[in-house]
């Protein structure tokens, strides 16, 4: 694909760098770098170049040489600039799961429900989710507009100046390899909720600014984390169609219903609001998203469908409604009524900090001493501990938190890793459950076999998560195909790299052959069988701001594994009950099949008559089902 | 008795078995090495007397029941005069709906079941094998009878220019003529041709046999009765690699594992083995071979298994020996001194020193 072709330089995130509960300093500290990386690089160069050929010669080469110097980094200076987010993104939309236009449809939907679910789920609304995705013809806009409010397509040319094209390169490709009926077309992708809604002047900043949003500074399960999705997608659209975003959304009965057009002014990171204004709106509280794309879109693996079968599997509570031009719309009534469990937010755990996030959590505490600090704003501290830790440090427990000097913040940090605590509370987490996750196999399957294990919470680096994982084994499921494996994060499918996940490498990493399967090495298992792997936890370790797959933390792949084994066990069960059945009938059909060649056989040699041969074939079948049933009695 | 009447008996004693309700069931001999024993005196194998019993359950029917078709058809076989090859037999076979074979493999076994099962060699239930019994040249006169006519036939072996006399399946019913000194059974086709080719038979007075590999049962019932009738010694000349010596050889002498039942009459107890002998390697300069991993394999079985090897030191030596060089010759190997180098040389000087051949 041409996703590879377009990389730019990937910012420095090793694997190896944990992604911390407060990612966010990582990840700020990573455009950061990027930047500065985009400011030295070609500059840095050229002047090195210089002066290496200048350096032979006279006093008058050396002074030019110092002044050639000095100009280069005027120019440079002249050169240098902040670079927004939003920008950073736009050259690097691969990051955020963008890099195709198939994945990109995909992932706009993807945004928008994630955010319709996770709203729901905080106002404790059972969620309905309408998704609807249009075909239009280029340059018209919508061939008809769905939301009933006749609003006109804004005026062409709105925020023109802003509006850049896909890369070119890109495009072109895309052109030649693809058939007439995959190049991009443009789609109206509307996804509306029954949520709380949204307060009217939140509304241009959490769809027109990037990194802008209500989940990112708490430790709590939920999907989305960091308040880029829905802005990277409303972006993307812009990019590719030129079109805003379009909001409605109603907070409450008897509150009006706002319609926003909003573009993202992608140098300040700041939203451009086009269209504000009171509407006249039915539901009476939601929000609905329309993103005009450039997208392709196909049936199959990762495709929309998949992912919305995939939603409604770990969203048994949910309602979705999904629509594509050209299909029947589908309908996937809610399993349960029940909500799921509402996470609890929980204070950071002490494994599960950094150094310089606890020198900033020292600077904003309202503690007023050190061991307030520490038994207020980290879970699992008791006011012993939070001594102890001083003590160890060698500072005191009644110093002010502000008043705390780097070396001995960097002290306090040894200090806390060399503590024991308990591990951090479980209750911020919300599994979907061992009853639903079987309710809605069965509801999506036909097989023989639903098995499902849901395990107790587990730490990983001070953050509590937990694996739940189901089974549905044989039925109509294919034979002869590697097993269908789907991961969830959070509730939420992950549909692309499959194999950089920590999932899939417990899976492959688990032998099935002691549990009756085929498995290839170092692949997924073959056999008819559907895994279900969910992770929950109040920061999912994504390798990717894209969270499309969830790096290996041993504790996390062990959890897995444990899981994986017990419903291989159920699997295994199954496979030796079902072979020693089909022996039984086999052995059977044997008596059947074998009898009566005794008795012509007999007949032959004897030369009996046809009477007496008969007699000899029942005979003996009675005789030998006799003796079957009292030897299978005797088991 | 009659093989028939034996096949009806046996029947009969099954069928009471089933209408008293009862499972009835079948002693085979164990067919295997394992199952025979050594007697020098008397010269062969001889089973043991360990047996498979097959008991007609849920597992054994399909089995069972193939055993008694099998019983029925060489019945019928027997009683209309008839012959089936084991091939022919297996096609019967395919007319019995789900109790048909898939492979001759499997009706083979079956036969040599029901052909233990009555003591009876296979030829006495109507089946044949396809497999040629041997060639023969020399001075000798086979007396058969015309099929036709039943007038005496005197075949003479002398007559044959470059063929040769081909043993007949069945070969209870010759009779023989000869003035020869010794019988020489030959492994190879290739060495056999040579041999008639310069009538050596003339040169040595003798009877030239060509076994083919393994020899057949047919080809070792008339060796035995070709040496018994006239008292004739048998030299075997066969290759020197442990396939010689204990597949070729070994069955020639005192019959097979898998046959023990019928090992009596179809051995050869006064052969004695000529070469190649590991000696011969050395002593003839002869070019080799190494010895492959199935011919160590093989060798170093008949050292722990075979009653036979067991019995005799020498053999138990020229083994060890033949492991140790690493190496193995073939017959045609002679043809390193020249292509006659075998009947002006080698076969002479052997054959002065019989004494000197291993058991």
């Amino acid at each position: 694909m041409t996703a590879k072709k377009k990389k730019a330089p990937k910012p420095k995130k090793a694997a190896g760098t944990p992604v911390r509960p407060r990612g966010g300093q990582v990840q700020l500290d990573m455009f950061g770098e990027g930047a500065a990386q985009r400011r030295a690089g070609p500059a840095a160069a050229a002047p090195a170049s210089q002066a290496t050929l200048t350096i032979v010669g006279e006093e008058t080469n050396k002074a030019k040489a110092a002044k050639a110097v000095k100009d280069a980094a005027q120019l440079l200076a002249a050169r240098q600039r902040e670079i927004s987010v939003s920008e950073f993104f736009t050259k690097n939309r691969h990051l955020l799961g963008f890099d195709n236009p198939q994945k990109a449809l995909l992932t706009a939907v993807k945004e928008a429900v994630d955010n319709s679910l996770d709203a729901c789920e905080e106002a404790g609304i059972v969620p309905e989710v309408n998704i609807d995705i249009v075909q239009c013809s280029p340059g018209t806009g919508a061939l008809r507009s769905k939301n009933g409010n006749g609003h006109a397509p804004p005026e062409k040319g709105a925020g023109g100046a802003l509006v850049l094209r896909a890369d070119d390169q890109a495009r072109s490709a895309d052109t030649k390899n693809r058939l007439p009926r995959d190049t991009a077309v443009r789609f109206k992708i509307a996804v509306q909720d029954n949520g709380p809604g949204i307060v009217k002047n939140q509304i241009p900043k959490i769809f027109g600014k990037l990194l802008y949003g209500s989940k990112f500074h708490r430790i709590k399960q939920s999907r989305g984390q960091q308040g880029i999705g829905i802005s990277a997608a409303g972006m993307y659209g812009q990019l590719t169609t030129g079109r805003p975003m379009q909001i409605t959304s109603r907070i409450g009965d008897g509150k009006p219903a706002h319609y926003y057009e909003i573009q993202i002014d992608t140098r300040r990171n700041a939203p451009l609001t086009l269209v504000d204004r009171e509407v006249e709106w039915d539901p009476p509280h939601g929000t609905r998203v329309e993103i005009e794309i450039e997208a392709v879109y196909k049936k199959g693996r990762r495709s929309v469908d998949d992912f919305v079968e995939q939603t409604v599997l770990a969203n048994p509570h949910a309602t979705i409604r999904f629509s594509v031009t050209g299909d029947e719309p589908r309908m996937f009534p809610r399993v349960t009524d029940a909500m799921p469990k509402d996470p609890v937010e929980i204070r950071p755990h002490p494994y599960g900090v950094e150094l310089g996030m606890l020198m900033r959590m020292m600077a904003e505490t309202s503690g007023k001493t050190l061991r307030k600090f520490f038994t207020r704003d980290f879970s699992r501290v008791s006011p012993r501990l939070a001594s102890e830790i001083c003590e160890k440090a060698g500072v005191a427990p009644e110093m002010k938190p502000h008043k705390v000097l780097p070396g001995q913040a960097e002290l306090l940090y040894r200090a806390l890793s060399a503590t024991k605590f308990m591990a951090p509370p479980t209750n911020c987490l919300s599994p979907i459950g061992r009853d639903l996750i079987l309710e809605g196999l069965e509801k999506q399957f036909k097989a023989d076999l639903f098995y499902a294990v849901s395990r107790p919470p587990a730490v990983y680096r001070g953050n509590p998560f937990l694996v739940e994982c189901g089974v549905a084994y044989a039925g109509d499921l294919p034979a002869e195909e590697p097993v269908t494996l789907y991961r969830f994060a959070n509730r939420v499918p992950l549909l692309y790299q499959q194999s950089a996940c920590a999932i899939t490498k417990s899976v492959t990493q688990t032998s099935w052959k002691s549990y009756n399967l085929q498995q290839p090495r170092g692949a997924l298992p073959t056999g008819p069988l559907v895994l279900m792997i969910h992770i929950a936890s109040v920061w999912v370790p994504f390798t990717s701001e894209s969270k499309e797959a969830i790096a290996s933390y041993p504790e996390i792949v062990r959890e897995i594994r444990l899981a994986l084994m017990e419903c291989g066990r159920q699997v295994s069960a199954h496979i030796r009950r079902h072979r020693r059945e089909a022996d039984a009938m086999k052995k059977i059909s044997y008596i059947e099949k074998y009898i009566p060649h005794v008795g012509i056989a007999l007949r032959e040699i004897l030369k009996l008559s046809e009477k007496q041969e008969s007699k000899v074939v029942e005979t003996l079948k009675d005789t030998l089902q006799r003796s079957r049933l009292k030897t299978a009695g005797g088991e | 008795m009659d093989v028939s009447k034996q096949i009806v008996s046996s029947s009969k004693g099954i069928y009471e078995e089933i209408l008293a309700r009862r499972k009835p069931n079948m002693k085979f001999p164990l067919r295997s090495l394992q199952n025979v024993k050594y007697d020098p005196k008397k010269g062969y194998f001889e089973l043991k007397g360990r047996r498979k019993e097959r008991t007609l359950t849920v597992n054994t029917v399909k089995t069972f029941a193939q055993t008694l078709r099998m019983m029925a058809l060489s019945k019928e076989l027997v009683e209309t005069d008839d012959i089936a090859t084991k091939r022919e037999a297996y096609y019967v076979s395919k007319n019995w709906e789900e109790a048909r074979f898939n492979e001759q493999d499997e009706s083979d076994t079956v036969m040599d079941d029901v052909e233990a099962y009555f003591s009876v060699n296979r030829e006495q239930l109507g089946f044949i094998p396809e497999e040629k019994g041997g060639e023969v040249a020399g001075k000798l006169i086979v007396v058969d009878k015309d099929r036709d006519t039943g007038k005496t036939l005197k075949i003479d072996c002398t007559r044959f220019g470059s063929g040769a006399y081909s043993i007949p399946i069945y070969v209870e019913h010759l009779k023989f003529e000869t003035d020869a000194k010794f019988i020489l059974a030959i492994e190879t086709a290739g060495m056999f041709q040579r041999l008639v080719k310069h009538n050596y038979w003339k040169r040595a007075n003798c009877v030239l046999v060509s076994m083919g590999g393994v020899p057949t049962r047919a080809c070792r019932r008339f060796v035995r009765r070709l040496a018994d009738d006239k008292r004739l010694p048998v030299y075997v000349f066969v290759d020197g690699d442990p396939y010689g010596f204990g597949n070729i050889y070994r069955t020639l002498k005192v019959g097979s594992g898998n046959a023990a039942h019928l090992n009596e009459y179809f051995c050869v107890p006064q052969a004695t083995f000529m070469g190649i002998t590991p000696d011969d390697i050395t002593d003839y300069k002869l070019p080799t071979h190494p010895l492959k991993e199935v011919d160590i394999k093989r060798a170093k079985d008949s050292l722990k298994n075979d009653p036979f090897i067991l019995h005799h030191k020498p053999w138990q030596n020229a083994i060890n020996k033949l492991i140790s060089m690493g190496v193995r010759a073939e017959q045609q190997a002679l043809a390193k001194h020249g292509l006659n180098y075998v009947i002006d040389t080698y076969l002479p000087e052997k054959l002065r020193h019989t004494e000197k051949f291993l058991p």
